[in-house]
């Protein structure tokens, strides 16, 4: 089994958030950047584990800036064999997956692995782009994965339930909580990871399709308004009249 | 040229998202001085319903056939009739389903596309589309360049209006190539709305201390008409089935209230939670820290104040 994974890095949520250049620029001074966890804990774990029992590669895939290589050291850290960085700004969900799929078309992988949506922007793009430039199913929110030879049975979150499908053949599906359980990488990981190799490739040149024009912050919160907790008959009152919630 | 707005309508049966998106395709579709097109696929009884909603035309595909949603196989149906129609913007719901599309439809078409815009786009200068980013705490503004638009439209995001038109349904049936995914099975809980669209919900974490006291959340819940939720800590200790589980890690929602009893307000909560229009916080630590993204706040006992507020919306109801 040939597995790749995409891998993208992210703010740590705890970070402050803050903007520059006119608001249009995200300020990272001061922040500290960690590896996508829905990539991270489901998507790389596992992949590690379809390989450790039915044996083959996990390649990792990053579409980044050399700063992003400390992310891709920790997933070669957790487990994985090999990564690729593709040498450039991730500017748009379609220039990632463009740059993600020419890597993908020069070898056969058996499944494309990527996270549910990355914690920042939230987009959960990026993994039907890829598979429909690669012509491949995409199954997305995928909560449970078992492989016997070609064939993957893959359970998915729909709302208000789940959804239990079958592909025979290669495909794309994204990572959610419940696929795999997060690993800490150990010394001797750490270690083995410095040898492994990270190969960085040229970015392909495509149009951004969507430019960001600003960030803004949303309004303030007016502040908490406390109720005698004696009084819920004034808490709905409020929700009804003011609030016009109920 | 056109706005083209899919509908999904699982079961046959348009949900509000449905009715939200069909709003935002028609407010779009007047500021662009054009049509909005619904597009829905599979048998439905209710496809004529969407002229109530400012829609002046629907087109039903494959109307004999049940909803097997396979996201190759409607890409495909959307895409065409996208083109037939000469639709410059396509509209869908941010939802399980339009996940699968919205990537599709984009390289389909050669759009640029945003998932999960949180407003009507911005024509003023280009055409703006903003959604929310960094788990609430900002809001991005995106100017899309391409000719053709894809937008998923976050649920909640716009309220269903009526605006009466006489659209006429046509019925057309479009063959797909077929796929190599098979749903096996589908399993969905009835009865209840489910978090990501539910309007009114009701979480509990830590504070409760154990499964066996979940009775005043789900008698709150049911008084109100609400759909239950839970911290993480909740969910991974099993108290609480996995899909109740809310924050960064489990589903993100926008209810019109959110009432948290006994969760702290860790960041990686309200990142779930903190588009929320409403948000009650029952607390007894005042410092909690939910109660600084709180509206209404309770410092007390929530073993004490569940089951008073459930009396005080009992009352309210009968009222
Ligand atoms: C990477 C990462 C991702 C995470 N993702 C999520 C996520 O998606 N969702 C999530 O929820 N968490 C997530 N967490 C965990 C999060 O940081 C908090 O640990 C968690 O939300 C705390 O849950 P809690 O509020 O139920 O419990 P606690 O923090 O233990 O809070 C319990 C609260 O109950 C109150 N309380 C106790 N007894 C009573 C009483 N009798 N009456 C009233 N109040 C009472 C206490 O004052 C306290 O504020 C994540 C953490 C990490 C590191
Ligand atoms: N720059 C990137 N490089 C590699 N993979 C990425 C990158 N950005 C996003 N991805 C993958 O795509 C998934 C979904 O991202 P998004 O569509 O942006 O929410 C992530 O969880 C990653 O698996």
């Amino acid at each position: 089994m040939n597995l790749l994974v995409c891998i993208s890095k992210t703010p740590d949520t705890t970070s402050k958030i803050s903007f520059k250049s006119d608001d249009m620029e995200y300020n990272s001074d001061g922040v500290s950047f960690i590896m996508n966890p829905y990539d991270e804990w489901y998507a790389l774990v596992r992949a590690l584990e379809i390989t450790e029992q039915q044996g083959g590669t996990v390649t990792v895939i990053n579409v980044g800036p050399a700063t992003n290589d400390i992310i891709i050291r920790k997933a070669l850290a957790i487990g994985a064999h090999d990564a690729i960085r593709v040498d450039t700004e991730a500017t748009d969900a379609f220039t990632v997956a463009s740059n993600i799929a020419t890597q993908a078309k020069l070898k056969n992988y058996d499944i494309i692995f990527l996270g549910k949506e990355t914690i920042d922007f939230n987009g959960s793009e990026v993994g039907a782009m890829v598979a429909e430039m690669l012509d491949l199913p995409f199954i997305s929110y995928a909560t449970k994965l078992d492989v016997a030879a070609s064939l993957s049975t893959v359970t998915r979150d729909i709302e208000g339930g789940e959804e239990i499908c079958e592909v025979d053949g290669p495909l794309v599906i994204s990572a959610a909580k419940g696929l795999a359980e997060q690993r800490i990488p150990n010394m001797k990981g750490i270690m083995m990871a410095k040898n492994k190799p990270l190969e960085v490739v040229p970015a392909q040149n495509v149009p951004q399709r969507v430019l960001t024009s600003k960030f803004i912050l949303p309004p303030a919160k007016s502040g908490v308004k406390l109720i005698d907790p004696e009084n819920m008959d004034e808490l709905v009152r409020l929700l009804h009249e003011e609030a016009k919630v109920i | 040229m056109s706005v083209l707005v899919y509908i999904e309508s699982p079961k046959g049966h348009i949900k509000k998202t449905g009715y939200e998106v069909a709003t935002y395709g028609a407010k779009l579709a007047a500021s662009l001085g054009t049509d909005a097109i619904a597009l829905i696929i599979g048998y439905s009884s209710e496809a004529s319903d969407l002229s109530k909603y400012g829609i002046t035309k629907v087109i039903h595909v494959n109307s004999t056939q049940d909803d097997a949603f396979d996201a190759q196989t409607y890409s495909h149906i959307i895409a065409s009739v996208a083109k037939e129609q000469n639709a410059k913007v396509v509209i869908l719901s941010h939802s399980a389903n339009g996940k699968g599309l919205t990537g599709r439809l984009a390289i389909k078409l050669d759009a640029g596309s945003v998932s999960g815009a949180n407003a009507l786009p911005d024509l003023t200068n280009g055409f703006g589309v903003t959604k929310s980013v960094y788990s609430g705490k900002a809001i991005v503004k995106y100017n899309i360049q391409t000719e053709i638009k894809v937008i998923s439209v976050m649920g909640n995001s716009i309220q269903p209006e009526l605006n009466e038109t006489t659209a006429n349904v046509q019925q057309v049936s479009i063959t797909a190539p077929t796929t190599k995914l098979k749903v096996v099975e589908r399993k969905t809980s009835e009865g209840i709305v489910p978090l990501p669209e539910a309007e009114l919900v009701v979480s509990a974490g830590r504070g409760m201390k154990g499964p066996e006291n979940w009775g005043i959340i789900e008698a709150l819940a049911k008084s109100l008409g609400a759909t239950t939720a839970c911290s993480r800590p909740v969910a991974d200790a099993d108290w609480r089935p996995h899909h109740e589980h809310v924050g960064q890690t489990g589903v993100a929602i926008r209810p019109n209230l959110y009432i948290a009893a006994g969760i702290s307000g860790a960041i990686q909560h309200l990142a779930g939670v903190n588009n929320s229009k409403v948000i009650v916080v029952i607390n007894k630590d005042p410092e909690a820290p939910f109660f600084k993204a709180a509206d209404y706040g309770v410092v007390g006992d929530l073993f004490e104040v569940v089951p008073k507020l459930t009396a005080a919306i009992d009352k309210f109801k009968n009222s």
